[in-house]
């Protein structure tokens, strides 16, 4: 699998740092990027991780209510609703895009979630098809 | 031959609205064939693609190349003429980005060709006969070229100098680019002409308000949107915020919203993945269930978002 | 039996796209057969599917660039019919107001840089000469450089009604989104009536440069430039040419109505057949049959041009159009008129008609109106529309889901109409004019041309700037494929 989570800096990475401090287990076929705020991530950037053939993307941030910025997780929510259609359209299942919160303190939830969502994701297989290139049905024009 | 600068002018998949556009500069484009030996350019200059292949590399000194690379001899002229040309300018939206030509991404190539051949009410083909590219027919044989599975920008082909975008380019604005390469006055390869370093939002006469968006709705819904205020607070999609100026703001003045022809702005890599952030900033909605809703009631999502760049988006391939 | 010689003429433009032609010789060096191809395909049939119905006039105008108007008004129409919904009186007279003045632009551009020059310079002209430069040392500049600012006005006259004359966004389901105002409207007027007088001027022209002159008119009725064909065109209800709305009536070989239909029945009476060698679609009227590339009355092969216009129709609608098109039958023998080189007389008493109407239009009291637009209420559906393109019949059909969303397009556009009568023309031209011991001289590739360029297919050029000639390339090859002889213009 190649997955990829977004922490944000004020609850889930630190949620993380706990998870790896009291050596819980998470899955090592996830890459972990630290932002300031899960709102602040880049729906481009997302697509992007896609693209480069990540079968997985895992939004971590704070509990509604809770969020550093105010309101930066509700706009994570938000965005992470649009992103989806999109994936959609594109013929990735939207439901390789996940979106959870945990608070700093949350080091067992946060594991729990990374295991899950890893969990689905095999479930779900290798997210990249191939296309299938010049094996035209006849000896035609493709 | 007589001492003036080579140029070429050509159209690959392409539907003519960007030579109609550079025609409407009226004067300009004679000023323009005047000063230069014109080496191609289908519609109506002593062009065979035979003479460039004769050509030595970079001897034609600027090529202005529009249309999509959709069958194997786009592909194979974005090649030549890139070898031929000392300034290669990718010219309108299907040339920079694949264009609406680049929705074809969107599903695969034999499906296409299943809907115009095998389904499309009308046909009388009962052998279900395709294109192919060699046909025996009882005098020999015919060729065609080769569809490639993916439409392309040139830019996905091959290195381009300049870009000049729109669909088509505002004449205006061809005008002002035609004059710059007159005047040998060019910024640094890689730069955008003829289009803003902005967002068309810049030049929006439309007010803003913060009203924040409770349904998405389609432009049809509306009898008659308010004319002062933006498109996207009154719940309609609007490609302004990522798309660039320099169209004049043709549509927004017939009160129909942006559609993105003038492709984005540089920061963006993803038309639609930007446009995304917009419209999660825009939405009122807090819950899980109210989102899901809300982007339930936005009508084809990817279709509307990369109208004019899908072959040029991140996930530009359809699985 | 294979033939011992090929000409191969690539690429042929004028096309919207590309398009060549291969020239087979059999062993007596005459042309066995010759193979009309368009080597492209864009797919708009299958990557609509799943769009917004109403934003097929935006989108499909992408079909082309020099008749983008003709691709939004009959995506318009057919999302009413999607809709259910009709415009008011004032909405559908600002369409054709708009329209009227894309005719102007389309046929001025393509009779003054594709066919004028073939008569005013001739066709073996050299081909420096042969455009409208060469045109405007033969005719009086101020000709010339009237036709650069008309058509130039025209294009801003569908601006000012759309926003922008090249891929407008402007009609809605149930109307357009933007009126008229007094202003413009004023400026509309002024500019039809230098278009009605710039028209005429072009008929006069066509009368001293071109039917005065005996070998044009032998040309122009000569048998290899002659196809019998069906013929397609929209007529309104006394039977009158109309481009914007009607019935389609198609008329025999002999004259006389065969069929009449509305655009919605399309499929009673059009089929389309594939061949391999192409990626165009061939339409034949499906009630006679499909019988081999030839014309007559028993070949379902027909004709969507000016000329096929003209003789599906009664007459014009606007007086100085009518009394062009009874001169036009007076000097050419009467209903039906099968010469293909006459549809360029046909295409400058369409111009005269377009530029007429235009004017009364810009004059109707309604024009100003605010009444633009009716609200859709039912559920979307199926829908059909059709509008004359400058090239012939264009159909546009739709059908939706409940949302709106189209799941499937099928289009019939101006030209494909054309594309089994083209084909035959050139094949005519090049029997004709190609035999063995005659050199392939350029004069020949350019009347073969002109069997084309009369059908005004898609892509015209709309330029004023004319430095050189039609791109073409002939190779004429032996037995082995080696050239022999390489014509490259």
């Amino acid at each position: 699998m190649k997955l990829v989570g977004f922490l944000c800096n004020w609850c889930s990475y630190e949620a993380s740092m706990g998870a790896g401090g009291r050596r819980l287990p998470i899955p090592s076929d996830i890459v972990f990027v630290r932002v300031m705020c899960s709102g602040m991530v880049n729906p481009q950037a997302v697509l992007a991780a896609f693209a480069d053939g990540a079968d997985g993307v895992l939004i971590l941030g704070c509990h509604p209510g809770s969020c550093h910025y105010v309101d930066g997780n509700l706009q994570a929510q938000r965005r992470v609703g649009l992103i989806r259609a999109l994936l959609k359209d594109y013929g990735v299942n939207p439901e390789r895009l996940g979106l959870d919160w945990a608070s700093a303190s949350e080091g067992e939830r946060f594991a729990q979630l990374v295991q899950e969502f890893h969990a689905r994701m095999v479930a779900l297989g290798p997210q990249t098809q191939p296309l299938v290139l010049g094996e035209p049905p006849v000896e035609g024009v493709l | 031959m007589n001492g003036k600068p080579k140029l070429a002018l050509y159209w690959a998949c392409s539907c003519g609205g960007c030579d109609v556009a550079l025609l409407d500069t009226g004067a300009k484009i004679l000023e323009l064939a005047g000063r230069y030996e014109i080496v191609l350019w289908p519609i109506l200059v002593d062009a065979k693609e035979h003479s460039v292949e004769g050509m030595a590399d970079a001897s034609i000194d600027l090529c202005l190349f529009n249309g999509a690379i959709k069958n194997e001899n786009d592909e194979r002229m974005a090649r030549l003429l890139r070898a031929k040309s000392k300034v290669l300018v990718s010219l309108g939206a299907c040339s920079q980005l694949g264009g609406v030509l680049g929705l074809a991404n969107l599903t695969r190539t034999a499906e296409m060709l299943e809907t115009v051949y095998l389904k499309a009410p009308g046909l009388d083909n009962p052998e279900g006969t395709l294109p192919m590219k060699r046909t025996k027919v009882p005098e020999g044989e015919l060729g065609l070229p080769g569809l490639l599975e993916k439409v392309r920008g040139l830019p996905a082909v091959v290195p381009v100098d300049y870009v000049v975008p729109g669909c088509p380019p505002e004449p205006a604005r061809l005008v002002e680019v035609i004059d710059a390469l007159l005047a040998g006055n060019l910024p640094p390869k890689g730069a955008v002409l003829g289009a803003s370093e902005k967002a068309l939002c810049s030049t929006c006469t439309r007010q803003r308000r913060g009203l924040k968006v409770e349904r998405f709705t389609r432009r049809y819904r509306l009898d008659a949107p308010d004319e002062n205020l933006c498109f996207l607070e009154q719940g309609l999609l609007c490609l302004g915020p990522v798309t660039r100026s320099g169209c004049g703001e043709a549509c927004l003045k017939s009160n129909m919203p942006c559609r993105g022809c003038y492709g984005p702005t540089s920061g963006v890599l993803d038309a639609g993945g930007a446009m995304v952030g917009v419209l999660a900033s825009l939405m009122a909605q807090d819950s899980p269930e109210a989102v899901a809703e809300a982007v339930a009631g936005l009508d084809d999502p990817a279709g509307m978002n990369y109208l004019f760049s899908v072959a040029s988006s991140l996930l530009r391939e359809a699985r | 039996m294979s033939s011992t010689r090929r000409i191969t003429i690539n690429p042929v433009t004028r096309l919207e796209g590309h398009a060549r032609i291969e020239i087979f010789l059999d062993a007596e060096g005459e042309v066995e057969n010759a193979y009309f191809q368009v080597p492209e395909l864009r797919g708009f049939e299958h990557f609509c599917v799943g769009r917004p119905v109403e934003e097929m006039p935006y989108i499909t105008a992408r079909l082309c660039g020099v008749c983008p108007a003709a691709h939004h008004l009959a995506a318009a129409k057919a999302v009413d019919a999607v809709f259910g919904v009709e415009p008011p009186s004032a909405a559908k007279k600002l369409r054709e107001l708009m329209y009227m003045a894309h005719f102007v632009h389309s046929h001025i551009a393509h009779f003054y840089v594709l066919a004028a020059p073939d008569f005013v310079c001739g066709p073996d002209c050299d081909p420096a000469q042969r455009n409208i430069l060469g045109l405007l040392a033969r005719v009086s500049e101020e000709m010339g450089s009237a036709a650069v600012a008309r058509r130039a006005e025209a294009q801003e006259a569908q601006a000012l009604l759309g926003g922008r004359a090249t891929h407008m966004a402007w009609c809605l389901p149930g109307g357009v989104s933007k009126g008229l105002s007094e202003a413009d409207r004023a400026r509309l007027e002024a500019w039809a009536v230098r278009e009605v007088d710039f028209a005429q001027k072009s008929l006069e022209l066509f009368q001293t440069a071109v039917l005065a002159n005996p070998e044009y008119r032998q040309m122009i009725l000569s048998d290899p430039y002659r196809l019998e064909a069906y013929d397609m065109g929209t007529v309104d209800a006394g039977g009158k040419v109309n481009f914007y709305e009607g019935q389609i009536r198609v008329t025999a070989p002999s004259g006389g109505e065969a069929y009449r239909y509305d655009a919605k029945d399309y499929l009673d009476h059009l089929a389309e057949r594939v061949e391999s060698w192409t990626y165009l679609k061939f339409p034949y009227l499906k009630k006679v049959g499909w019988k081999g590339y030839v014309g007559g009355a028993d070949s379902g092969l027909y004709r969507a041009t000016p000329l096929s216009r003209l003789n599906a129709a009664d007459g014009m609608a606007t007086p100085g159009a009518q009394a062009a098109y009874e001169a036009f039958y007076g000097a050419l023998g009467g209903k039906p008129v099968h010469a293909t080189l006459a549809t360029h007389w046909a295409r400058l008493i369409e111009l005269l008609y377009a530029a007429e109407r235009w004017l009364e239009l810009a004059r109707d009291p309604e024009i100003t109106s605010n009444d633009i637009r009716v609200m859709p209420r039912a559920k979307p559906g199926e829908g059909i529309g059709s509008v004359e393109a400058p090239r012939g019949t264009l159909t546009h059909h739709y059908t939706t889901d409940e949302k709106g969303l189209l799941t499937s397009v099928n289009l019939l556009v101006g030209t494909t109409n054309n594309y089994a009568a083209m084909a035959v023309s050139i094949r005519m031209a090049a029997r004709s004019l190609i035999h063995r011991g005659v050199e392939v001289t350029e004069g020949i590739c350019n009347r073969i041309e002109m069997a084309f360029r009369a059908y005004d297919p898609c892509m015209s050029c709309a330029t004023h700037s004319l430095p050189g000639q039609m791109p073409m390339l002939v190779t004429v090859r032996d037995a082995q494929g080696t050239p022999v002889q390489v014509f490259a213009r």
